[in-house]
Order: C-alpha cells, then sequence, then structure tokens
C-alpha cells in the first residue's frame, strides 16, 4: 500500500516535470535540453523574493512562473531562431543554454554574486502537516502535487482542444507542413510552446521542490528524468509521457522496496535500454521515431 | 588517396601553399612545448586531450550526423579502464593505455548501440545522460574507488613523454581522420547523411556503418582518457565531469565544424582559457557555453573555415 | 517458363492506421522478364515497392526470393540478396559528385562477394559504370556533383547505382516520370540492354505507350488491390481497368 501511494506520487512528479518538455518536443521538435535548468532557475528565484526580496509565497511563484516564460520565450527568439532547421545546432544551443544556466547559478564572486551552492536553500511547502490515507501517512504536499498533477492534465487538455492557441500547438504537433499551409505560424508557436514549456517546468518545480532542497544539481537529474519518460513513452507522444511516468516510478519504487535505493539509477538506465531496443518508438509512441519513410 | 577535386599543382610552392596553414598549425604544435613553463605544459597536456575529443565531436557530428553530447562518456571509461589496470594487475602505462584505448571505446560503443539505428536526437539525448549514470552507478554502488576516485596511480617517467604523446595522438588522428574521411568509408558516412534509404537499397548497414564511426570517435576519446588518468595518477569521478562534454563541443563550433583541423585550434585557444579563469568557479563553463552560442548565431562557419575562405580569396586555382 | 519465378508476391496486404494500402495483392516475376506494374495515382503502387524491398513490413503475406523467403528483412540484405530498386522521389547523395554515388553500392558486401576480394581501382569501375549508362566520359560529367545534375541524368545514375550492385532484380518506380519524350526514348535501349545481361525489372509505370515497348506481361493496382493481369491488350479491355482509369461512364 506504502508502495502503491508514494509510487502515485512519484509517478505524478515525473509527469509534471516531463510534460512540458514534451509539450516543447512535440511542437518544436527541439529537445529543449534547457528544461531542467528553468525548473532549477524558478526555484532558486522563488526562493530570492521570498527570503531577500520578502515576498509575499505566492506572489513570489507567480512572478518566477512569468520570469521562466519569458526566459523560454527568449531561448527561442535570441538563440534557436537562427538555428531553425539544423538540427545539430538546436540540440547543442539548447544544451549549452541549459549549462549557462545551471552552471551559472553555481558561480561565485561575480559581482557580489554569491552562487547557490550547497543543500541549503529550502521552499516551504504550501500547507504544513500530514493526513493518513489508507493507513499510509502522506503529507499535504504530496497530496497537492497528486491534485496539480491531475489539475493540470484537464487544463491541457481543455487548452489543446478548445482554445485557438492550443488547436495549433496540437496541428503544428500533428503535422507540420500542413498546419503552416493553413496560416499557423511556425515560429509564432515555436514561441508559445517554449514560453509554456518554460512555465510548465516552472509549475512542476514550485510543486515539487519543497519535498526537499533546491540545488542546482537536480536541473540534470530533472532533465534526465524528463528525457527518460519522454523515451519510455515515445517522443512527441503526451500520453506516452503519463504513462511512462507511472511505469517508470513504480518499477523504481519496487525495486527500492526491493534492493535498496542504491538500484534506482540501474533501473532507470535498464529501462532506457529495454525500450530503445526493444520498442524504440515508445510505449505510446508512433513508428515514425525510426529512420525516415521513403 | 582521394582530393575533393581535380587541381593542377604545377609547382612544389603550389602544394606548399595548399597545405601551409595545416602545417603551420602542427608546427607551431610541435615547437610549443619548448617554449612554455611546467605549469602550461600541463594546460598543454590537457589542451591535447580536449581537442582529441573535439576532433572526435566533429568527426561524429559534420560526417555522419551524429551529435555526440556526451564526450564525458569516452574520457570516463578509457580512465578506470586504464587506472582500474594500473591499480590492480600493476601494469605499466605503456600498456594500460593501448588496451583502455580499444576494451573502452569497445564498451562505450556497446552501450551506445542501441540508438545508432534510431534518429540522431536519440543518440544525442543518450550520450548525454551516459556519463551522468556512470557516475550515479560508481557513487550509489560504491565501486571503482566510489566517489573518492583511485590515486597513486603510476605517471609518465618524464614531461617529454607526456607531452609528446598526447600531441603524437592528435596529429595521428587528424591526419588519419582526414584521410577515412576521403576514402571509401568517408563517402559512405556521406551518403548515409544525403540520403540514407539509397544507401540501404544499395545493400548497406546503416547501423554497421554508424558503429565503425562511433568506434573511432570513441578510441579519440578513450586514449584522452586513458591518458589522463596517467597524466596526474589519478583516477575518479571528475573523469565523468560535464566539461568534458561541454569544451570540445565549444572549441569544434569556435574553432570551425566539419574542418577537423579548427577544433583542435578551438581546443587548444580555450583550454589556456579555461586554465586562466579557474579562480572562478563555474564561470568557465557559462563562458565555454556563452562562447559557442555566440559563435553559432553570429559566425557559424567559425575561425578555421573563415580563415580558409580569406586565404583562398587571393588565389585562383585553374581547374583542368 | 523453366523452374521456379524469381520473384514471387503471395497475399500481401498492408494498412496504415486506417487506410488499406495493399489488399491481398499476388503475382510473380520470371527470370529474365520485364514485368509492368500499372494502375491510376494512389493505387499504392510505391507501397508495393516499399513492401518487397523491405523498406516496410507487410501485415500479412508472404515475399519470396529465388526461392527464400525474404518477408521481413531488412532493405540491406535484401539487395544484398540482389534485389534492389530505384526511388521515385530523387534523392541522389547530392553533395558527392556522380561517380562517387556509386562508390557505396560498390562497397556493399555483395560486390566484394562477386568481386573476389576488392574491386581494384573502385574509382575507375564507377566511371565505367556510368559510361555504361550514358555519362558522357569526356565531358567530365562524371566529375560534376550530383546536386548539380538535371532529371535525365538523374534517373541514369539512378539506374547506374542499381547496376553497381550487380543485380538479379531492380524494381523501376516510375522512372519515366519527368523525362521528355526524346528521354525516355534513349533510356529505353538502355533498359532492354539490361534484360539482355539477365537482369529482371518490374517496372511500376504512368506512361503506358513507352511501357509496352518494353514488355508483354502487365498488373494492374487500383486501390491497393489487383485487378488484372496479362498482355496489354487483355488488360486494356478488362471492364474494371477501363473504369480505374477513365471513369464509369454516366447514365444516361
Amino acid at each position: 500500500m506504502d508502495i502503491l501511494i508514494y509510487g502515485t506520487v512519484n509517478s505524478v512528479v515525473f509527469s509534471l516535470i516531463a510534460v512540458g518538455f514534451a509539450l516543447v518536443y512535440g511542437v518544436a521538435r527541439v529537445p529543449n535540453f534547457a528544461h531542467g535548468s528553468i525548473y532549477v532557475l524558478v526555484g532558486f528565484l522563488t526562493w530570492s523574493f521570498v527570503n531577500d526580496l520578502k515576498m509575499n509565497y505566492a506572489l513570489a511563484i507567480i512572478l518566477a512562473l512569468v520570469i521562466a516564460s519569458i526566459v523560454g520565450f527568449l531561448i527561442y527568439r535570441l538563440v534557436l531562431i537562427r538555428l531553425r532547421g539544423m538540427p545539430t545546432s538546436e540540440i547543442i544551443a539548447s544544451f549549452a543554454v541549459s549549462l549557462i544556466i545551471l552552471e551559472g547559478l553555481r558561480m561565485q564572486g561575480i559581482a557580489g554574486f554569491k552562487g547557490f551552492i550547497g543543500p541549503f536553500y529550502t521552499l516551504r511547502p504550501f500547507v504544513e502537516g500530514k493526513i493518513i490515507v489508507f493507513g499510509v501517512f502522506l503529507d499535504y504536499q504530496r497530496l497537492i502535487i497528486i491534485g496539480a498533477g491531475l489539475g493540470l492534465v484537464i487544463f491541457l487538455w481543455v487548452f489543446t482542444h478548445h482554445t485557438k492557441i492550443g488547436l495549433s500547438l496540437r496541428a503544428i504537433a500533428q503535422d507540420e507542413r500542413a498546419a503552416m499551409m493553413l496560416g499557423v505560424n511556425s515560429d509564432r508557436t515555436a514561441m508559445i510552446s517554449l514560453s509554456i514549456g518554460s512555465a510548465l517546468a516552472g509549475l512542476a518545480a514550485v510543486i515539487i521542490l519543497p519535498l526537499g532542497s533546491v540545488r542546482a544539481e537536480e536541473g540534470y537529474r530533472v532533465l534526465i528524468y524528463a528525457l527518460a519518460v519522454c523515451i519510455i513513452g515515445g517522443l512527441g507522444s503526451w500520453g506516452g509521457a503519463v504513462l511512462a511516468s507511472f511505469v517508470l516510478a513504480f518499477a523504481m519504487k519496487i525495486s527500492t522496496s526491493l534492493f535498496g535505493a542504491l538500484w534506482e539509477s540501474v533501473v532507470l538506465v535498464g529501462t532506457i535500454i529495454l525500450i530503445l531496443l526493444f520498442r524504440p518508438s515508445g510505449l505510446l509512441g508512433k513508428q515514425k521515431e525510426l529512420e525516415e519513410r521513403v | 588517396m582521394r582530393t575533393e577535386g581535380l587541381y593542377a599543382l604545377s609547382s612544389w610552392a603550389e602544394m606548399g601553399y595548399l597545405l601551409a596553414p595545416r602545417a603551420t598549425l602542427v608546427l607551431v604544435l610541435l615547437l610549443l612545448p619548448f617554449v612554455l613553463d611546467l605549469y602550461w605544459q600541463r594546460v598543454f597536456c590537457s589542451a591535447g586531450i580536449y581537442a582529441l575529443l573535439a576532433i572526435g565531436f566533429d568527426f561524429l557530428a559534420e560526417y555522419v550526423g551524429l551529435v555526440c553530447l556526451g564526450g564525458a562518456l569516452f574520457i570516463g571509461t578509457g580512465g578506470y579502464i586504464a587506472g582500474l589496470l594500473n591499480e590492480y594487475f600493476h601494469w605499466s602505462p605503456f600498456i594500460t593505455i593501448p588496451i583502455a584505448t580499444v576494451l573502452g571505446a569497445g564498451i562505450s560503443t556497446l552501450v551506445l548501440l542501441p540508438c545508432l539505428r534510431l534518429r540522431g536526437i536519440y543518440f544525442a539525448i543518450v550520450s548525454f545522460m551516459l556519463p551522468l549514470f556512470a557516475g550515479f552507478i560508481i557513487i550509489a554502488l560504491n565501486v571503482f574507488g566510489g566517489t573518492e576516485g583511485i590515486s597513486a596511480l603510476d605517471t609518465f617517467p618524464n614531461a617529454w613523454v607526456e607531452l609528446y604523446l598526447i600531441l603524437g595522438a592528435v596529429i595521428v588522428s587528424l591526419f588519419a581522420l582526414r584521410r577515412l574521411v576521403n576514402e571509401d568509408m568517408g563517402i559512405i558516412l556521406r551518403g548515409i547523411m544525403d540520403n540514407d534509404q539509397a544507401v540501404r537499397a544499395s545493400g548497406i548497414s546503416i547501423t554497421a556503418y554508424k558503429t565503425r564511426a562511433v568506434f573511432i570517435a570513441a578510441l579519440l576519446g578513450c586514449f584522452g582518457g586513458a591518458y589522463l588518468s596517467h597524466l596526474y595518477g589519478w583516477l575518479g569521478l571528475s573523469l565523468f565531469a560535464m566539461d568534458f562534454s561541454i569544451l570540445p563541443i565549444a572549441a569544434c563550433v569556435m574553432g570551425g565544424m566539419g574542418t577537423l583541423v579548427g577544433p583542435v585550434l578551438g581546443a587548444f585557444i580555450l583550454t589556456p582559457m579555461s586554465e586562466a579563469l579557474r579562480g572562478f568557479g563555474q564561470l568557465r563553463v557559462v563562458l565555454y557555453c556563452l562562447i559557442l552560442i555566440g559563435f553559432m548565431v553570429y559566425k557559424p562557419e567559425g575561425i578555421m573555415n573563415y580563415l580558409q575562405r580569406k586565404y583562398h580569396q587571393f588565389e585562383v586555382w585553374e581547374e583542368v | 517458363m523453366a523452374g521456379e519465378p524469381l520473384l514471387q508476391v503471395t497475399r500481401l496486404s498492408k494498412s496504415f492506421g486506417g487506410v488499406q494500402a495493399i489488399m491481398n495483392v499476388s503475382f510473380e516475376l520470371a527470370k529474365g522478364e520485364i514485368l509492368g506494374v500499372i494502375g491510376p495515382n494512389g493505387s499504392g503502387k510505391t507501397t508495393l515497392v516499399n513492401l518487397i524491398t523491405g523498406f516496410v513490413k507487410p501485415d500479412t503475406g508472404m515475399i519470396s526470393f529465388k526461392g527464400k523467403d525474404i518477408t521481413g528483412l531488412p532493405p540491406h540484405k535484401i539487395a544484398n540478396m540482389g534485389l534492389t530498386r530505384t526511388f521515385q522521389v530523387m534523392r541522389p547523395y547530392h553533395s558527392l559528385s556522380a561517380y562517387k554515388n556509386l562508390i557505396v553500392p560498390l562497397n556493399s558486401p555483395r560486390v566484394r562477394k562477386t568481386a573476389g576480394g576488392t574491386l581494384g581501382d573502385i574509382d575507375a569501375v564507377a566511371i565505367d559504370i556510368l559510361e555504361e549508362v550514358g555519362f558522357e566520359r569526356d565531358a567530365r560529367v562524371p566529375y560534376k556533383t550530383a546536386g548539380s545534375l538535371p532529371l535525365g541524368y538523374l534517373k541514369r545514375l539512378e539506374l547506374g547505382r542499381c547496376i553497381a550492385l550487380r543485380p538479379e532484380v531492380i524494381i523501376c518506380d516510375e522512372v519515366f516520370s519527368g523525362l521528355s519524350m526524346s528521354e525516355i526514348s534513349s533510356l529505353i535501349p538502355l533498359l532492354e540492354k539490361l534484360r539482355m545481361e539477365g537482369i529482371s525489372m518490374m517496372m511500376i509505370e504512368h506512361r503506358l505507350r513507352e511501357l509496352f515497348r518494353l514488355t508483354n506481361r502487365l498488373v494492374v493496382l487500383t486501390f491497393g488491390q489487383k485487378i488484372a493481369e496479362g498482355t496489354p491488350e487483355e488488360v486494356m479491355s478488362n471492364q474494371q481497368v477501363r473504369d480505374a482509369y477513365l471513369g464509369t461512364e454516366m447514365k444516361k
């Protein structure tokens, strides 16, 4: 029962982390390696706003999310837009941006910037305390995570099925050329998707980070989780990402209780390799993930 | 031996002209160690390692179409194998290095194999993840020295061996790869990039060739790693550090992708620069990335291509 | 026709999503013959080629080549057995010169095996093959970048790429498309010559008149199904075929 509850929480955690990445990749076909770095960036921004600027927590969160969207937008507008169509360069550039942000947060001694080093930065959970669910202790924050996950799925579904912007995102994700022929501007959609994707990364951050501490190294871990989930679920398939989150989280949780926490990474790598060997397009991906068709 | 076109070379002077830029670079590199003090000689050696990685990256990115975001995988694998062989069997560096190079390349290629028959994006993602995983696993299972690493490995007999071993490796790699891309294998790899379906219809297994190409790039990287562990006599998690993944890329973009020589130039510029900034912590990495993006957005051809263009502007070749 | 057919396709079916691209198609190709495959646009002809040459896996059915089951094999293995194809959408290795385009097939295991080791001067072999398909040697055409060649040459290059593999069967996917009448007329002797040299061919074509100069046996495909097989006269007098090409007559 323990495993079931915590497994579910972790699944939602993975989903929250991966959905922003899946969105950007599905629409802009750019693997946004900066995804993990924005997650961490939002964490530190919120912390600074609350602790250094003494802002109201909710306000700090909202501001940080807005900044995240802007950063996402800028990443596309300033860098990626010039590299459109050259997949090699797009990958390299987003990778570089990710490092700039992550390592930049760890810098010390530039213009008085002290750098965020060490596990000393924590965000307060939204609601303190625990309750008992089905005989298992669960803190409110984790409950909020599950709620947020659910809410996000519903919101995204509505957004991509009933709003003009959401529909154009879906259109481009399904068939870029056809959508362009119908007047959907591919660059603008990419910018929008990158803003939304970054905001989602930030959202995941503010909900999940209160469980632990904010550290720059987390950025790499988060990115790995997002990549793993998307590969296992199928690059470009949103449903696949959710399914993969559950599969992966439960696999890791079960292996932890059976073999100990150390084997988590092994299970992660192992699952990825298995998928690549036997079902490369992912659990719900479409066949065209392999070599191009004739 | 093929060349890219048919030119009439009517004198040694013209041949010399064609080869001058590369020859100059090689000559400068060969003579540099004599004017450097001990500290900078070490930096020179590091630069050589990064140069090997950069050549490998350039080869994979421009001639095979694979973006390798995990140079650290090769360094780490080569370094750990050499170090472990030295630690437990006490074999000399001159034995551990060759073995680590080949064995390491084999293992690295094997681990990357599942994504070679898939689209390039998978290779980028998996190559990025693997060095990080290696780190996690070493920490988690506490093998191979765990977080502290293993020290007191054998080092090289003297500084001259250190310097010229790595320099030799760089020069040999450079010329070997340049030769390779003009030979049949290079043509096939270019064909795979241009139109892989036609290659398959012509009876060639794309996966087999990509595997060979990755193996070659891995050889370069693993040699660098094996060399590194004997340079400082120490192996540890830092062999899988992100530095090894990003600096070669920056060196390539800056130096000029596709030229194979440009990345070497880039490595020898960025490494000393990175050393000079060592006191500023992670600023180095931020700086490489800024330089990388700067070049990509404003001067994507890189230094070497730019220089070659300007150089050739002053001559007119007769095509026969 | 003695012995087994060279290529045998039995009850092949393939659907993509909801679209049944090929349904229950069966036919044979005998050694030394040229088989024409015709049908209106969208009848699944290219899918058929993809299925036979291994680029797409069939849902059901079997393909056998030289008596061996090749269903589900990857394209390069099928090519190495001697079955190759041209591509309807021309995509040469555009950054390489024309003769270098042939280096790729000349490096295949099949060629290495039949040549018994290395080919010696592989460049010379490539240029010879290009001359065979009509590239003028003295005008240095073989050295031009493939991306700069006009369509007629590209078609010949495609055939050259196939010939370099020393195949037993070439499947030509609309090799006449985009060419002028005179260009086609100069291409036909080349195809005849290949047939004389023992290469069997399956030609997917739209240009019927030109096709009929080369072959006397046809298979007609509509909406993924084979609706007729036989000589041009037999096939053209088949009502279903006429309906497919010309549409049904309006009832008065």
